[in-house]
């Protein structure tokens, strides 16, 4: 039993994780009914801002996290006016083309700016696993969680309770009678944006921390859809809930199969999870019903 | 204090909607504006209220000024804060939003907590059933409930003109009076200036001071309620009455023909 639980508590602070990159894909889509299929290398360029950070101009921590948060959320609010505002009104094929080829550019140009080989983010944080009744703990999946689970906290606070929070709800739900009450829409969406870029950031550091920063990192931007599709697109608890169970589920299903199976489990789990979700549920456990959107 | 002068509006740069539209609201007042379907109504809002562009819809000619200046080609945040709102056709409440929060995003413009909060009292106490609902998420009220919500909405704005379009629409007679009532109030007590759209003609013209009727994106007709009640197309088109005060049917003949010499 004590192995179970050391994969399910492992696997829900990496969930944690996930639900962080996936908070920021819902957002997009909840605000801006952008499927954006580069929010994963969103992550990996802020993976490779951080390390070339810390690594490349040796800049200390407390300086370094503020210019990464910094410049992720610039970074946020550039491809939503440069990019995505000028196809507003383009029909949902031609946006999706284009987030698939923001992906490549951001992958393209952090490998150019710095470097395909992998880097490291090195954080201060022990490597001694805790043990509590039994149960091993990673100090890294730890501070992944604490990390992961502030923002969350904090991002819905200012979703529910701030009056800019409300804007964004009120703008995800009619942009027409969001425009009527006075809320500036181009705002809310380049908003959104950086909030992503944000979470991104944290996305970053904490997932480069734990598999290395080069254009791989990426990978962890697929994770996301199982995510978003188990808790519903344009839901922002269902972001977490899902990460949260596709973390859980694939590390105790790795723990358990992959012995005989070879490897492999977490890869390809969440995506049958996935798949079985879009048939019973296709609008996730928190998403709306009405799905014409998508 | 609001003056539409020749407004043309063009949908999708080929659709020519208003043509050539003039009115004027003055301060302080109640103005109706009737008109069948189709002619031209919202359209007109929305040039005043900026929201045509998510239509896709644009000002071409004319001016549209409100407190002296300019505001046509001014974005929707802007004549809001200027003291302008509409209320859509629709409702068009946050049905995923609570009741006080789709109130406080009608605040969105403003600066100052202490006077919101003043405010969003004042609106329940305008509407004593929103308060009773304030935590119920706004796709639950009952369609009267919101509509009362989509005006206590654009009031936390606090505008000096309110467009209203169609706010009786499916609603039940009492709690349409009920809302003309409280349209009437906020003129007198909040000296709130008020532009109603309606389809319900004969409620208009109990409230309002003058009146317009629009037909296929132009006024044909305009004065003092009080003549337009006695008017006989707006007593055949608007009040389904004929001369001798009967209902009248809209498959009438003569309905069109002489719809068709407003239109040449
Ligand atoms: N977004 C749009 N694109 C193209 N045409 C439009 C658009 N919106 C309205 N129209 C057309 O403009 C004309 C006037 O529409 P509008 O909604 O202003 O009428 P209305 O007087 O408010 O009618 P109703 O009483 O039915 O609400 C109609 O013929 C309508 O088909
Ligand atoms: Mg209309």
């Amino acid at each position: 039993m004590a192995f179970f639980f050391d994969l399910f508590v492992n696997g829900l602070m990496i969930g944690s994780m996930y639900a962080l990159v996936a908070l920021g894909f819902v957002l997009i889509y909840k605000a801006t009914s952008v499927v954006n299929f580069a929010q994963g290398d969103l992550v990996m360029f802020g993976g490779y801002i951080a390390a070339a950070l810390v690594v490349l101009y040796k800049l200390p921590l407390a300086i370094a996290l503020p210019v990464l948060l910094g410049s992720m959320i610039a970074l946020g609010f550039i491809v939503e006016r440069g990019v995505l505002r000028p196809m507003v009104g383009q029909n949902v094929i031609s946006v999706v083309m284009v987030t698939i080829g923001l992906s490549q550019v951001f992958q393209g140009s952090a490998a150019m700016l710095w470097g395909a080989q992998t880097k490291s983010i090195p954080l201060p944080i022990p490597l001694e696993p805790y043990v509590i009744w039994e149960i091993y703990i990673s100090p890294v999946n730890l501070v992944a969680a604490l990390v992961s689970g502030v923002f969350l906290v904090a991002f819905a606070w200012f979703f529910r309770k701030s009056r800019m929070g409300i804007a964004m709800r009120a703008t995800a739900n009619d942009q027409q009678a969001a425009m009527a009450v006075g809320i500036n829409v181009r705002f809310i969406f380049a908003l959104s944006w950086a909030i992503a870029g944000l979470a991104a950031a944290l996305g970053g550091v904490l997932w480069g921390n734990l598999i290395g920063v080069d254009t791989q990192l990426a990978l962890v931007g697929l994770k996301v859809f199982p995510a978003v599709i188990l808790g519903g697109l344009d839901s922002v608890p269902g972001a977490l809930v899902g990460g949260l169970i596709i973390g859980a589920v694939e590390s105790v299903a790795a723990g358990y199969v992959d012995p005989y199976v070879g490897g492999g489990t977490k890869d390809f789990l969440p995506y049958v999870l996935m798949i079985l979700a879009l048939m019973v549920r296709p609008y996730g456990f928190f998403g709306r019903e009405i799905i014409e959107r998508v | 204090m609001l003056r539409l002068n020749n407004v043309e509006v063009v949908y999708d740069r080929v659709i020519l909607v208003l043509k050539g539209m003039s009115l004027e609201v003055p301060e302080q007042r109640i103005i109706t504006l009737l008109g069948s379907n189709g002619a031209g109504k919202s359209t007109t809002l929305k040039a005043i209220s900026g929201l045509l562009k998510p239509e896709r819809g644009e000002i071409t000619t004319g001016s549209v000024e409100f407190a002296g200046e300019r505001i046509d080609h001014r974005g929707p945040e802007e004549i809001v804060k200027r003291g302008i709102t509409q209320v859509m056709e629709g409702r068009r409440v946050f049905d995923d939003l609570t009741t006080e929060e789709n109130l406080l995003s009608g605040a969105h413009t403003r600066r100052g907590l202490a006077e919101i909060r003043t405010d969003l009292a004042a609106v329940y106490e305008y509407f004593p059933r929103l308060a009773e609902r304030r935590t119920l998420k706004a796709g639950y009220l009952s369609g009267g409930e919101q509509q009362m919500l989509a005006i206590g909405r654009a009031l936390m704005a606090r505008p000096r003109l309110m467009l209203l379009d169609e706010p009786s629409l499916g609603l039940a007679p009492l709690l349409v009076e009920e809302i003309f009532q409280i349209i009437q109030r906020l003129n007198r007590q909040e000296k709130l200036t008020v532009l109603l759209v309606e389809q319900n003609a004969a409620m208009a013209l109990t409230i309002a001071e003058h009146g317009y009727v629009m037909e296929n994106g132009r006024i044909v007709l305009d004065g003092p309620v009080a003549a337009l009640r006695e008017n006989p197309d707006v007593k055949e088109f608007y009040l389904g009455l004929t001369e001798v005060g009967t209902r009248k049917s809209y498959r009438d003949v003569k309905h069109y023909k002489r719809r068709k010499r407003w239109l040449s």
